[in-house]
């Protein structure tokens, strides 16, 4: 009985899906012409799918409705978390993991693992806004700007005075956290919303500015031939030298995660944490609000203007379209699709994000399309993310003897 | 002096376009908690659905107010079908997840709009149908203040007070302020909260079809980003008013209208959208709530 009831549900879903898509997928009108042109079959593709989506949808509620009242559950839990804490379980993968990343560039192809290097930094710029929006609780919407510091950074002075890869990877850096901090103070007072909007307005600012500046930023026609890093002075092909930015992407990787997982677990770290739960028993518990803010901006800052750098380094061109508020939605996707506040989290969220449009290509109109959809279904189906954050806990152990 | 009065009414109707947007948001944020990032796309649908109604009536030949009407209706109501199907797919579901989930849920809701509307029709710019006449008696002013301005003003000023009168006196409206107070209260008083959610959703979308419908008249042209950089503002001068607060969306729509009117005029038009957001950082640096949103002081 309960089959027929959800058939019938699904059916009326079908009908409603056609007429709500019936204008904008079954017409399409040459208004020059004068041709309207019906396409009927679009609707029945509509309806088809709607009816067994809604239908897959209502059974996954379902199974999950039931699992959340099983003891099952519990189990599956303890093994997940057990594979991310116990150390023999983890071990193996973990060396696994670490053997293909580094022969990766080897087994696939040069496209390959420019592809590659992409995930890996955005898995860096997931990292640092981790650490603002997972860690401290700011919603930042305007991330890509600092990005688009590091990266104008680099392009700049390589344009007008040669400067090499290695001095403006720190310089970007600075400029990052110097612009975290200028934007940080005004907005300290600022809560939820109100801050998620303003970083947003502050990121449009920044590209608009470039966009429009011409003199300082050669304005929407970019900057073109940006040196590509140089290791150790060595003659390298494009290719060698791509092979080598990815190594330089592991290690950069490699050394972000072993600092956040650090600044985690100190003293401002714990802050961070605690100014995200309650501002006001934070306060009352003596920690600095402003200064820990203001840590956090800067601190997350910092990566994104140094994966600018190597951004500029790596596409040797940069112009504003780069750095647009879709750039900044994709980087809280993969922090909140991920899992947030959890490292492995971010990490898993940014293969995810950046790869699959990359080999969705196949069905390359309709990427967006779907990257949008999984989006919503992520978050309506997992809201904590694809791995949630495991909480610190410490287990008392009695002496034995 | 003319300049000036032509950038005050160009401002002007900037303004009701952007009130009209706006109010969506700040009523959804006052009730639900949510900004609503679909919610740019829920104007350009109404836009768009204008757009094909209208063709397919000039086409068989229709007189323009039959065109008009019909454009309008079909837009409001699309508008509307979309507004309550996005909240039923994509919020509804994530009512007491984490305060981020819906919010990227919404953005999610908003790619996946662009994306459709871009692959069902197209990418290009679509020519729109001046669907609003030129009214004669407007000749002698023609160069200061259009006809379509002046309907877009009088159609949202009659849209802003049916919109007051509703929220103040109907039971509805009465519904609506008592859940934003305190959701729970509400259910305990025999409110159907969902049902009260998913009518805000309903006129916050007909308003931005509305908005959308008047809008691509005037300016001419469409496309399936328009519904961003519009949401974006819009959302910028519900902030700027104090969100969730009705009179302070408009107060802050016509703010940045002018800003951004007058700005361009005298300044530089490159920097038009620098000047909005700069407005927005200046008034939530002095006045974090906004100009008129109240500031919660929060008790433990």
């Amino acid at each position: 009985m309960i089959i027929v009831d959800y058939l019938k549900k699904s059916f009326f879903v079908a009908i409603w899906f056609m007429f709500l898509t019936f204008p904008i997928m079954v017409i399409r009108v040459d208004s020059i012409e004068g041709i309207v042109e019906w396409r009927w079959q679009n609707m029945l593709l509509v309806g088809i799918g709607s009816f067994i989506l809604s239908l897959v949808g209502r059974y996954i509620r379902i199974k999950q409705e039931k699992a959340a009242r099983s003891v099952q559950k519990g189990r599956v839990q303890q093994l997940k978390s057990s594979l991310l804490i116990d150390p023999k379980m983890y071990l193996p993968g973990l060396a696994l993991i670490s053997l293909l990343v580094l022969v990766f560039p080897f087994l696939f192809s040069v496209y390959q693992t420019n592809i590659m290097t992409t995930a890996l930094m955005y898995i860096v710029l997931g990292l640092g806004l981790n650490i603002v929006v997972g860690l401290a609780g700011l919603l930042d919407l305007g991330y890509v700007a600092f990005y688009a510091v590091g990266a104008y950074c680099y392009a700049l002075l390589n344009h007008h005075f040669g400067l090499s890869f290695w001095l403006a990877l720190p310089l970007g850096a600075l400029l990052g956290a110097l612009f975290g901090i200028v934007l940080g103070f005004p907005v300290l007072r600022l809560r939820g919303d109100y801050l998620a909007i303003v970083t947003l307005g502050f990121g449009e600012i920044i590209r608009l500015v470039l966009e429009n500046w011409n003199e300082f930023s050669f304005g929407p026609s970019g900057i073109a031939n940006i040196d590509r890093p140089n290791f150790f002075g060595i003659d390298m092909s494009l290719n060698e030298s791509i092979i080598a930015l990815y190594y330089m992407m592991v290690c950069l990787v490699l050394f972000s995660i072993f600092m956040v997982n650090r600044l985690q677990s100190s003293r401002i770290g714990r802050a961070w944490i605690a100014l995200r739960e309650d501002e006001i028993a934070c306060q009352a518990m003596g920690i600095d609000k402003t200064k820990t803010k203001l840590t956090a901006f800067a601190l997350g800052a910092t990566w994104a203007g140094m994966v600018g750098v190597i951004f500029a380094a790596k596409t040797t061109f940069v112009n504003p379209a780069s750095f647009t508020f879709l750039e900044s939605a994709i980087i809280l996707s993969i922090v909140v699709l991920g899992g947030m506040g959890s490292i492995v989290g971010v990490v898993v969220g940014a293969l995810v994000l950046i790869l699959l449009p990359e080999y969705l290509r196949a069905f390359s109109d309709y990427r967006m399309l779907l990257f949008g959809a999984i989006m919503v279904i992520m978050m309506v189906f997992r809201p904590q993310g694809i791995i949630g954050n495991v909480r610190k806990s410490y287990l008392f152990q009695e002496k034995k003897g | 002096m003319e300049y000036f009065l032509e950038l005050f009414f160009s401002g002007l109707t900037r303004g009701s376009i952007y009130a009209l947007i706006a109010l969506g948001y700040t009523m959804v944020y006052g009730i639900i908690g949510l900004i609503n990032f679909a919610h740019g796309e829920i104007y350009m649908i109404g836009a768009f659905t204008a757009l094909i109604v209208a063709s397919v009536l000039t086409v068989l030949g229709f007189n323009q107010l039959a065109i008009l009407l019909c454009a309008g209706f079909a837009a409001v109501v699309y508008s509307s079908a979309y507004g309550y199907t996005v909240e039923k797919i994509a919020y509804k579901p994530l009512r007491n997840a984490p305060r981020l989930s819906p919010l990227i849920s919404a953005i999610g809701m908003s790619i996946f709009l662009q994306n459709y509307v871009l692959l069902a029709q197209t990418s290009d710019f679509m020519p729109f149908p001046a669907l609003i006449p030129e009214f004669e008696f407007m000749e002698p002013y023609a160069h200061i203040v259009g006809s379509s301005e002046l309907v877009i003003f009088l159609v949202t000023t009659l849209v802003m007070v049916l919109l007051t009168l509703l929220i103040k006196f109907s039971s509805i409206g009465k519904a609506m302020r008592a859940t934003a107070q305190d959701k729970k209260m509400a259910m305990l008083l025999g409110i159907d909260v969902n049902k009260i959610i998913s009518i805000t959703f309903v006129i916050g979308s007909a308003l931005a079809a509305i908005g959308g419908l008047l809008i691509a008249s005037h300016i001419g042209q469409i496309n399936f980003y328009i519904g961003f950089i519009a949401g974006i503002k819009a959302f910028t001068a519900a902030v700027l008013g104090g969100i969730g607060s009705i009179p302070g969306a408009v107060l802050g729509s016509f703010i940045l209208g002018w800003t951004e009117s007058f700005a361009t005029g005298y300044i530089s038009s490159d920097y038009e959208d620098v000047f909005a957001f700069s407005i927005l950082v200046l008034i939530l640096i002095f006045k974090p709530a906004g100009l008129l949103g109240r500031d919660k002081t929060k008790k433990v």
